[in-house]
């Protein structure tokens, strides 16, 4: 519901206030000193799902970062670095309020976030105008890396549009797939994940037919029926969390799995496995990670990260990790001196990211150039079966409108 | 769209329609009845999903979880009725709908500290687990035809309650003049928590039934609640013929809005439609009927 949210803002600045008031009677006094006290550490503000759906993300991405810092004794460029966080909501209505509190209040050098796409379309507005580096460990939308984009502003995970257009690219391949059936949301995300398949179906079959359904809507027994009645040779989907779940499940119910192949960007069956039993078996996906991808770096990064914080890492503890490596890129090009704006950014739009998914590089739009898996899903893993596109740029439209010098 | 296919979309909408139904009923009940807006209706509906998955996980059977679900809810709600609601019932609605609105965020929380934020989903017990093929490449769960059965029989017993037997009239001439009633030595208090509990616990009922087609995720009752509310005031506050009717009609609306498109020279016209049919439906009828279908006029 679209009107809990101001209530539950009050709520919370009520309690933010009180506890606010408590602690400044008690330590008051101490407050100056201890910023006083260290002024050569690097800030970098968090701005992450912290509550709600998306917690477990935020907390990923979070933990990735602190791993790659770790590994640094902690330090970027040889200083001390200190975090301010922020629990986004992923709420668009208050990412504007909150990433001023991060940029101008708390003064912070670095602004890292975030998982949703219109929060982070808001940081990018202010983050653009402020000049504040701004990773974005997550959020695929295209025009962060496209018309919106900015020499400040990086991109550690992907776009939509890059996921899409791998598993278009693989059908594209497969001369049986002769028609496919598109069906997802209408709103931004799917969208672009749609966009990006049929960019890369071109030269294979024809799209029969592309469906829509009003997010978040999750009755899908209407469509299904119409997808039975075109008879694609496959169908393409995005859908996520709750409603990924349900539609595998009601398209295997409606017995269409066995002769319409399902596929779909990775997050159609990432983190809904366990929920779905056997009703995702066989279901081919794409994206830039997967379980079980057997490289040097991967292995380590799994143990290093289990044993860290007692959790197996996922694609968003990866992007995390990647958003600590591309800092250290950064920072220790210029040995820590925050102020050297310019070569931070030249150092880390050069950067080679040896990261736990395989090496990526920053395209001229600063969205990873990376290779896109192939994964299938087998039980409750999806394993990588295959690179499906090698070295995969972003949409060649969406770049030519990043007006970037 | 062959003669078939139209078919197979006409079972589709009976069966969202019916399951509308029984999402709304005990919305139906509590506000029609005894006058309380209850937007907690969804949250009752996502406990009752995480109740049947959690309690089908350590009973190991959803036919023993949806009865020991149903009376778990139903105390409940008698402790809440004797905790709040009850406070409410001489009030004015806005009081209703700020406390029931708290308990979203009460229960939303508590659902978080006790069971998580992940998505779960719920086997569908074994008879029921099979599909009855339609075409050569489509079939139909054999669960969602018996999630039809129980939304009719809900219907029928509704009916039948409230109309036809004493408790029906009692809690009926509660909500025109409670004191009356009670001068007539009935125990009018005793009753309205009873009721409050068997509405409650028919939003549970739906999710634990909903649950292994649905799957259980946090959200799930805010994603009922606006359509909950539609079919209430379509069909008219407190009418069960009317919630019936109203939920029949958005199946159709809903489903024949998603799959059917004006389309002229290839060019979709309005590709947002299938997102408003279900709201233009509810536009026209409360033009027609401003109080619903078979509500009482004010």
């Amino acid at each position: 519901m679209d009107n809990d949210a101001p209530v539950n803002q009050r709520r919370r600045d009520i309690l933010k206030a009180a506890a606010a008031s408590a602690t400044a009677a008690s330590a008051g006094m101490l407050l100056p000193s201890v910023t006083l006290a260290q002024p050569a550490r690097i800030k970098i503000g968090l701005m992450l799902p912290y509550s709600g759906t998306y917690t477990a993300l935020g907390v990923a991405i979070e933990n990735g970062l602190r791993l790659a810092l770790q590994e640094q004794g902690g330090k970027l460029g040889g200083r001390e670095v200190e975090f301010v966080k922020v629990d986004d909501e992923s709420e668009p209505a208050k990412a504007t309020d909150n990433t001023n509190r991060l940029v101008t209040r708390d003064k912070v050098d670095i602004v890292v976030g975030t998982v949703h796409s219109g929060v982070a379309g808001a940081m990018i507005r202010i983050t653009r105008e402020s000049g504040t580096l701004h990773i974005i460990p997550n959020a695929g939308v295209g025009a962060a890396t496209g018309p919106l984009c900015a020499p400040n502003i990086f991109r550690t995970s992907f776009s939509n549009w890059q996921s899409g257009y791998a598993m278009g690219a693989v059908l594209a391949k497969r001369p049986s797939v002769k028609n496919v059936v598109t069906l997802t949301w209408r709103y931004a995300a799917g969208e672009e994940f749609v966009k990006g398949f049929k960019d890369g179906f071109k030269g294979g079959g024809k799209i029969a037919k592309e469906l829509y359904l009003p997010f978040p809507d999750v009755e899908f027994q209407a469509l299904l029926t119409e997808i039975g009645s075109i008879k694609p040779d496959a169908t393409y989907s995005f859908f996520a969390g709750g409603g990924a779940a349900k539609f595998v499940k009601d398209y295997n119910q409606a017995g269409l799995r066995k002769t319409i192949p399902l596929c779909g960007p990775g997050f159609l069956t990432d983190g809904i496995l366990e929920a779905v039993g056997n009703a995702a078996e066989g279901l081919e996906t794409t994206l830039h990670y997967g379980d079980g991808l057997e490289t040097p770096k991967n292995k380590a990064f799994r143990v290093a990260y289990a044993k860290a914080f007692k959790l197996n890492p996922d694609v968003y503890a990866v992007q995390g990790y990647d958003t600590g490596l591309l800092l250290i890129a950064g920072l220790n090009a210029v040995k820590g001196d925050i102020g050297n704006k310019k070569g931070i950014i030249a150092a880390m739009s050069k950067a080679k990211i040896d990261s736990p998914r395989g090496a990526w590089s920053m395209s001229r739009a600063h969205n990873p150039i990376q290779d896109i898996y192939l994964r299938k899903v087998v039980g409750t893993e999806n394993r990588v079966t295959g690179i499906a596109v090698k070295a995969l740029d972003d949409d060649p439209a969406s770049i030519k409108q990043c007006k970037m010098a | 769209m062959d003669f078939y296919t139209f078919l197979i979309q006409l079972l589709n909408s009976v069966q969202y329609g019916l399951l509308l139904f029984l999402v709304a009923s005990g919305l139906t009940l509590l506000l029609g009845i005894m006058g309380i807006i209850n937007v907690a209706h969804g949250s009752f509906y996502m406990i009752g999903a995480y109740l049947a998955w959690s309690l089908a996980e350590q009973l190991g059977s959803l036919w023993i979880a949806i009865p020991a679900g149903v009376l778990l809810t139903v105390a409940i709600a008698m402790v809440l009725e004797w905790l709040v609601i009850r406070k409410l019932y001489r009030r004015d609605h806005l009081y209703q709908v700020l406390l029931t609105y708290g308990l979203i965020l009460v229960f939303e929380d508590m659902r978080s500290v006790i069971w998580g934020d992940d998505v779960h989903g719920v086997n569908i017990p074994g008879i029921l687990a099979g599909s009855l093929p339609l075409t050569d490449n489509l079939s139909y769960p054999v669960y969602r035809l018996f999630i039809s059965g129980v939304c009719l029989a809900v219907a029928l017993a509704m009916y039948w309650i409230i109309q036809r037997t004493r408790l029906g009239m009692v809690v009926r001439a509660g909500y025109s003049n409670r004191e009356m009633v009670q001068s007539l030595g009935i125990n009018i208090e005793f009753i309205y928590r009873v009721v409050f509990a068997f509405g409650v616990a028919l939003a549970a009922l739906a999710g634990m039934i909903a649950a292994p087609v649905s799957s259980v995720f946090p959200g799930m009752g805010s994603q009922v609640l606006i359509i909950c509310f539609v079919v209430v005031v379509i069909g008219g506050m407190g009418s069960v013929k009317g919630a019936l009717l109203a939920s029949l009609l958005i199946g159709f609306a809903d489903t024949f809005g998603k799959v059917l498109h004006l389309e002229i020279g290839g060019i979709r016209l309005l590709p947002e439609l299938s997102s408003m049919t279900v709201y233009l439906l509810m536009a026209i009828v409360l033009l027609w009927r401003p109080e619903g279908f078979f509500g009482k006029r004010v």
